[in-house]
């Protein structure tokens, strides 16, 4: 009986072929707005850079050991990882689900949830690795060094970006209205954003917030950046990686959670 | 005559809160067959639609589709299954072409074949002239064909239309009843929801009227028609006054009566003597059944 050995071929969960599917429409739908985006994540680290270097930097010439174009040079790779990838996954995702109803068009073919979300996260992690390098390019003009460490900043800014996709996707998942990011991005992004380490270092911060920026993914990002460029401290950078590795993971499941939650009643 | 049930239901429940949308639903779709789901909004059809793909779970009952038990399977059935939604979400930015690339790839389409199908698909929503323009420029009917054809495009035996031409000049309706006709002589399974009585009198073998979650009555629309309507009805055109005496004096003969906004239907008025009413006599149609047996307060 033909009916039971199809059904015994049964379709898995995480298919190559379903992530695939999401990864196409992505991707030729960036070829629709690529200008755009790629704009505005090399102009944007740019004026970070310019403002920074030349405001702070006639201030102060040297931070922590670093000239001050180095060190937010490198800083803003986490603030541009930050950007390509938690942002549009909050307002993609809303956008897609509430408005534009693509993932009931992309959850009706064989594609599950699960393997959606993965998608997405995978592709805005990738992106993320790419426009995340922008400001370590940008500064090399300003006089940053190359160096070998800094082929490993794309793939930093691929597990980074990842993890705030994911968290993008997760607070898109449970945000009422395009309204509630406000309170994300407040109470949330600018705290966290501010407590990276990216535009001044944290030695001066009480021990407290020291140890909280510890789990911090973002300055997790910034130190492990700093350190890719300028020299790798052994088992704690690989500790750093960890805490990267592990934010990704419990983001991931939790955008998938909410996401369930979302799309399937 | 025991034919292969492309969709089989069985006591389907399904509440949000304290609404139950589906209660209690059986429905088959035979292989080959077009099947109409018809009721008013809200009466459970859409919510009906995306238990089959199982974008919602239902809480109680049976549900297979294509053989393949929901949800635990869906997967494999939606691999063979097509669905035109009722909201539009085709990607605006893209090219026509684009839209059915991407889906290509969603129902895994082998490379050697994706080229075919993609200009089948043109083919088949007569858009092969426009496949180089954004959907965005696109008309209306242009966006609901290619939107028919995207779910199309990987042949499925299966395909669910949801509101097919809702929103849509008399013009483009007839167009689109023209393609889904040609799909269902091609031997595709189609169960169609749809609120337009006409839609489904031409296109659909058996019509299920459901109402407040279950289906009133099922069957061929001619049959339904003869059943619940007879085959002539009176219809009198008054004042409300003399209407609801109409009412009372046809209900009066046992005969059962429907508003049709300015007038009254009598149904099942078929040759009657000895009824000093008058009216126009017209035959019944679908609709009457729809009104009788779904009720004509507007839930």
């Amino acid at each position: 009986m033909a009916a039971v050995d199809t059904r015994r071929s049964r379709l898995g969960r995480l298919e190559r072929s379903a992530l695939t599917g999401v990864l196409v429409r992505e991707l030729i739908n960036y070829s629709s707005y690529w200008k755009s985006s790629t704009f505005s994540s090399t102009v944007e680290p740019t004026i970070y850079l310019l403002a920074f270097g030349f405001g702070f930097g006639s201030v102060v010439s040297k931070i922590g050991g670093y000239d001050y174009v180095q060190f937010v040079g490198t800083g803003t790779v986490a603030t541009a990882v930050l950007f390509s990838s938690a942002f549009p996954a909050m307002f993609g995702t809303f956008v897609k689900y509430q408005f534009q109803h693509t993932y009931d068009a992309i959850l009706a073919a064989p594609v599950d949830t699960e393997e959606l979300v993965s998608a997405e996260a995978i592709w805005m992690a990738a992106r993320a690795g790419v426009y995340g390098c922008v400001p370590m390019l940008v500064a090399m003009l300003f006089g940053l060094d190359p160096s070998w460490g800094m082929l490993t900043v794309p793939f930093i800014g691929v597990i980074a970006g990842f993890g705030w996709a994911s968290f993008g996707i997760t607070v898109a998942g449970h945000a009422k209205s395009i309204d509630n990011f406000n309170y994300i991005v407040s109470a949330v992004l600018t705290p966290l954003f501010l407590l990276a380490g990216s535009f001044f270092p944290l030695d001066n911060f009480p021990e407290w917030a020291q140890v909280l920026a510890n789990l911090n993914p973002l300055h997790q990002c910034v130190v492990l950046v700093r350190h890719a460029v300028f020299g790798f401290e052994g088992w704690q950078d690989l500790a750093r990686v960890g805490v990267l590795l592990a934010f990704g993971a419990l983001m991931w499941r939790l955008a998938i959670h909410a996401m369930v939650r979302k799309l399937i009643d | 005559m025991e034919r292969e049930c492309a969709i089989r239901l069985r006591g389907v429940v399904k509440r949000y809160g304290p609404i139950t949308a589906v209660n209690g639903l059986d429905l088959d779709v035979p292989a080959g067959t077009c099947v109409g789901l018809l009721g008013p909004n809200g009466a459970g059809k859409s919510t009906t639609m995306r238990l089959l793909t199982a974008q919602s779970i239902a809480d109680e009952g049976e549900l297979e589709v294509l053989g393949y038990k929901l949800p635990q399977e869906s997967k494999q059935a939606r691999a063979q299954l097509g669905v035109t939604p009722q909201l539009d979400n085709l990607d605006v930015t893209l090219t026509v072409e684009q839209n059915l690339l991407v889906f290509a790839y969603l129902y895994r389409i082998a490379r050697a074949d994706r080229r075919d199908a993609i200009e089948g698909a043109l083919t088949l929503a007569k858009l092969g002239e426009r496949r180089d323009s954004r959907v965005d420029k696109l008309s209306g009917g242009m966006r609901r064909r290619l939107l028919i054809a995207r779910a199309l495009i990987h042949r499925p035996r299966l395909v669910l239309l949801d509101e097919p031409t809702v929103g849509l000049d008399p013009q483009v309706r007839q167009e689109l009843w023209a393609l889904i006709d040609r799909l269902r002589t091609q031997g595709t399974t189609i169960l169609m929801s749809t609120h337009y009585i006409e839609e489904a009198q031409r296109l659909a073998d058996t019509v299920m009227i459901m109402s407040h979650g279950s289906a009133v009555a099922a069957g061929p629309p001619s049959e339904l028609v003869r059943e619940h309507a007879g085959s002539e009805v009176l219809e009198v055109y008054g004042q409300p006054a003399r209407l609801a005496e109409v009412e009372a004096e046809a209900r009066g003969h046992g005969l059962r009566t429907r508003r049709t906004g300015t007038s009254v239907s009598i149904l099942g008025f078929d040759g009657r003597d000895g009824i000093s009413i008058r009216g126009e006599r017209r035959p019944a149609n679908l609709e009457d059944v729809f009104v009788l047996l779904t009720g004509e307060e507007i839930a």
